[in-house]
Parts: C-alpha cells; sequence; structure tokens
C-alpha cells in the first residue's frame, strides 16, 4: 500500500522530510488498519509502505504493523499524536529507532515460566521490542526444557543494554541465554 | 637449550619427543612419581625415557623433585593444570626462577591463577616465563598480542576449547542430542573421562584469564570471569539458531577488563564458526582491523610446538 509522493497537505515534499518508522499494535478487528493509516496521510505523511504481519502475533496477542512513513519531524509528532489520540497503540516510532537487530536464543524452562511475561519485562525494561520469536520443545518426553529464538528491535547503541537486562531477567528465571556474538552496529 | 620437562602426559612426552628435531637437549623428565636425570654434561635418550613411560609408567628411578636440581637451562612446565594455588606447577617454576633458570609452562595453572606472584618472582630472577602454549595450542597468540602491544589490541576472542567446539559442531550438524555426542567424543578421545573442564568452560575461561593478563598486564583470576558452559545445551537450540543462518559457539571474549566465557550465536558460515576440535583466536586491534588464528588447539605435537617456539626465543636472547 503506498500513496502518491507529494500527496501530503501543503505541496510537494519538503527538504526537512525524513524518513520514519512507525510501528503499531492492532487488535484483530476490522477496520484497524485503516483507522490507523488515516492520520498519517491526514496530517501531511508520506506513506512509504506497510508491512502487515498477518497470523504473526505480539507477546501481548495483537497483530504488529509497521509503517514506512515521510514527514518532516513537526508533522511527524502530530501523527504519532493523532495515532494515539485514534486509540492506535504506537511502539515505536522515530527516525533513529530500529538502528539494531539482536537474535538470541533463550533455553530454559520458558513455558513454565511465563515466556510473555518474561518478553514483556525485557520490552519494559528496554527500549527494545520483540519483532519475532519461535518456540522448540524438547523432543524427549517428561522434559519440559524449550528453546526459543527471539528477534529483538533495539534502539541504535542500546545493543549491549538490551542483552544486560535480558540476562538480568532471564537469571531470575533460571534461563540461559545464548546471546549473539556482537551486536551489529548501526 | 638444555630441557628439563616436567610432567609426562600427552604434552610433556611429546616435547621430549620433539626437542631434538628443533636443536634442543633434554637432559631431565619428571613424571608424578619419578624422574630421570642424565649425568654431567649429558643429554637423555627421547626413546628410552619414552619407553620406560609407556612399559612402566614411570620415567626413571629418581624421586621427581630431583629433575629440578638438575643442570637445565629452561624448565618446561607440563604437569596437569591446577586452580587455587595452581600447585606443584606454580613451585615448579619458582624453583627454576630462584636458580635463575627460564621457565615455559605449558599448565595454565600459575599464569591463569597466580600471574602476578609469578612476574614478581620473575622480576627478581635472571629467568624468564614464557607460556604460549597456554592459549590455543599451536596458535601463537600470547606471541601475536605481544608483538602488536597489548596497547594496540581493544579486544581478544575465540573458541578456545576443543572438545565444546567438538560437541556443538555434532550436534548442530547431526541433530544429535547433547549426551550423545558427548559419549561420542569420549569414544574417540576428544573428550576426558570428566569433561566438566571443558564443557562447563573453566578451560576456555583459564585461557582467556591469561589473554587478560598479557592485555591489562595482570591482575585476574578465574575469579574475575563470567562463565557458562555447554554442558545440557539442548539440540533444539542449535536447530533454532540454523533456521537463522546462526550456530552456537562456546565463545571466551576479553573486551574492556571483562572476562566472558559462554555460549553465542555466531554466522554459521562466519569466521568464528570453526568446526570440530579446531581453535581460533580473533584479535581487534587499533590500527590494523582484525586478525583471525586458527588451528590446532589441542593435542601433543601442536601444544609441543608451542612450547619448543617459546624456548627458542628463549635461546634468542635478542629477540626474546
Amino acid at each position: 500500500m503506498s500513496e502518491e509522493p507529494g500527496s501530503a497537505l501543503d505541496g510537494p515534499v519538503s527538504d526537512t522530510d525524513r524518513a520514519y518508522t512507525v510501528r503499531l499494535e492492532l487488535v484483530d478487528q476490522p477496520g484497524e488498519l485503516l483507522n490507523a493509516l488515516r492520520p498519517i496521510a491526514e496530517n501531511g505523511g508520506n506513506l512509504l509502505s506497510v508491512f502487515h504481519e498477518r497470523g504473526h502475533l505480539t507477546p501481548r496477542g495483537h497483530i504488529p504493523v509497521e509503517v514506512d512513513l515521510e514527514a518532516t519531524p513537526e508533522r511527524f509528532e502530530r501523527i504519532v499524536d493523532a495515532l494515539r489520540e485514534n486509540g492506535v497503540n504506537v511502539v515505536r516510532a522515530g527516525a533513529d529507532r530500529y538502528g539494531e537487530q539482536l537474535t538470541v536464543v533463550l533455553v530454559g524452562h520458558l513455558v513454565d515460566t511465563d515466556l510473555s511475561d518474561t518478553l514483556s519485562q525485557l520490552e519494559r525494561a528496554t527500549s527494545a521490542t520483540v519483532a519475532d520469536f519461535s518456540l522448540r520443545l524438547a523432543r524427549e518426553e517428561g522434559d519440559s526444557v524449550t528453546s526459543a529464538r527471539v528477534r529483538l528491535d533495539a534502539e541504535a547503541g542500546t545493543g549491549r543494554e538490551v542483552l544486560d537486562a535480558l540476562r538480568e531477567v532471564a537469571a531470575e528465571k533460571e534461563l540461559t541465554v545464548v546471546e549473539p556474538l556482537v551486536e551489529v552496529s548501526p | 637449550m638444555r630441557l628439563a620437562v616436567v610432567g609426562a602426559g600427552v604434552v610433556g612426552r611429546a616435547v621430549v619427543d620433539l626437542a631434538a628435531s628443533y636443536g634442543h637437549d633434554v637432559v631431565a623428565v619428571a613424571d608424578s612419581s619419578s624422574s630421570v636425570v642424565a649425568p654431567n654434561d649429558e643429554t637423555l635418550a627421547p626413546d628410552s625415557v619414552l619407553a620406560r613411560k609407556s612399559e612402566e609408567d614411570v620415567v626413571g628411578d629418581d624421586a621427581p623433585e630431583a629433575a629440578l636440581d638438575a643442570d637445565y637451562d629452561v624448565l618446561v612446565e607440563a604437569t596437569p593444570t591446577t586452580l587455587g594455588d595452581a600447585e606443584p606447577g606454580y613451585g615448579h617454576a619458582v624453583a627454576a626462577l630462584e636458580h635463575d633458570r627460564h621457565v615455559v609452562l605449558a599448565n595454565k595453572g600459575p599464569v591463569a591463577e597466580r600471574y602476578d606472584d609469578l612476574r614478581a618472582v620473575e622480576h627478581d630472577s635472571a629467568g624468564r616465563v614464557l607460556f604460549e602454549a597456554t592459549v590455543g595450542g599451536a596458535i601463537p597468540a600470547v606471541t601475536t598480542i605481544d608483538d602488536l602491544g597489548p596497547a594496540h589490541v581493544t579486544a581478544v576472542r575465540g573458541v578456545l576449547n576443543g572438545t565444546a567446539n567438538f560437541v556443538l559442531t555434532r550436534m548442530a550438524a547431526e541433530g544429535l542430542d547433547y549426551e550423545h555426542v558427548l559419549a561420542e567424543a569420549q569414544d574417540l578421545g576428544v573428550a576426558e573421562a570428566d569433561p566438566s573442564f571443558d564443557v562447563e568452560g573453566t578451560d576456555a575461561a583459564l585461557k582467556c584469564v591469561i589473554l587478560a593478563n598479557v592485555l591489562y598486564g595482570g591482575g585476574y583470576s578465574l575469579a574475575d570471569a563470567e562463565v557458562e558452559g555447554i554442558d545440557g545445551l539442548p539440540t533444539e537450540s542449535l536447530s533454532l539458531a540454523a533456521e537463522d543462518g546462526m550456530t552456537v559457539r562456546l565463545i571466551g571474549s576479553v573486551e574492556d577488563g571483562v572476562i566472558r566465557v559462554g555460549p553465542r550465536l555466531v554466522p554459521e558460515h562466519g569466521t568464528l564458526a570453526v568446526s570440530g576440535t579446531r581453535n581460533i583466536v580473533q584479535i581487534e586491534t587499533d590500527h590494523a582491523g582484525r586478525l583471525n588464528i586458527s588451528g590446532r588447539g589441542a593435542g601433543g605435537p601442536e601444544t609441543a610446538t608451542a612450547v619448543l617456539a617459546d624456548v627458542g626465543r628463549l635461546s634468542r636472547p635478542d629477540d626474546a
């Protein structure tokens, strides 16, 4: 889904436009996506792309949608405000977000220790959001050790901080964190 | 150089076997229960020492301590690594230094657990201590850092335990579980009967501690390392990593004064994902980017190669 460039309120896209990525979490209801996109055009944003991961839920049970758009910083702020006024959950917004992607593997009694709580704690403690996760049960019966691969989007330069926080959360639940060796630089 | 070799395990025996081909003489050999010392200016015949060791499990008729009193230039300390006070290896090294003799260590204990103590004794001695063989077997890690200048090295990391690496490689390649692969490694002689030192990360951590001591001029022991092993890692964690183009390696790192050892995700076909018992040391430098040195990190002749390289340095005092 995209719009013609320059469809913003004030004519052509100005030099001060910047690219932004907005990550939204939508409730799975008809019309939610449209509801979310309308404030972008109405406030002079230029929609570049919408990535709608249907069938994929965040740990909170929402549908993650990633929107790329161009706007001036002032307009962008208005867009984010308008989205929030419309009741759309804006998880992350900014041009300099998602500078780092971290993939970790968690090992332990993930289900018994409430994996979604583990990930929520991490999201609360840091700038990171859970972009993706994949769970694998142990093959042996009677063993509740589970492995999960988790992809985290974090603000640029915060990779180490996120891993420190993850280690702390994991230690409380006696989970093993297989960290990436070096966080990818922005 | 005239060598006294203390410790007649895989490494000690290989040093005895190979010394002559590097132009050095063995004048004394000791194991834990016996020793043999060449009379006066003579040298020992390596074959007969090694034959007696394999047939009778002793190297000679003297008490082990006699080797320390022999007339040697370099003491090769190749007794098993011990933690804490690092004895008896530490005591052997001190005895040599107090006689103004050089020491070449294959035993990690003295430089991992008592680096500062050992350097203090060395300071008052005409002898020197070299220990290339303690990190990464044949890989010249310590010397390379020394040559680059520790102040110009910003980080060192790598795969420093062949047993753990073998287990991870097999688990990922065959989808086999940890216990199965470990048993296989034991059958192949890749893992010890008690593999805890390797799979719990202690061995890799000791090597990182030694590198930290070289990088920062001492001050580190095993207690300063944050260590996690690979024991009990589920196969599923490796297959999840593989789906993302990654694999798991037991990585040790020394960076910003912090020593860490633990399972890490690395690119499946990346430089650090060496396979089998291979080791790799990756050195980050200020002015020359990244250096990778990989090779055999353990084994008798491999480790003896590093020991004899140190002996070679000592025999060229101008560049040692």
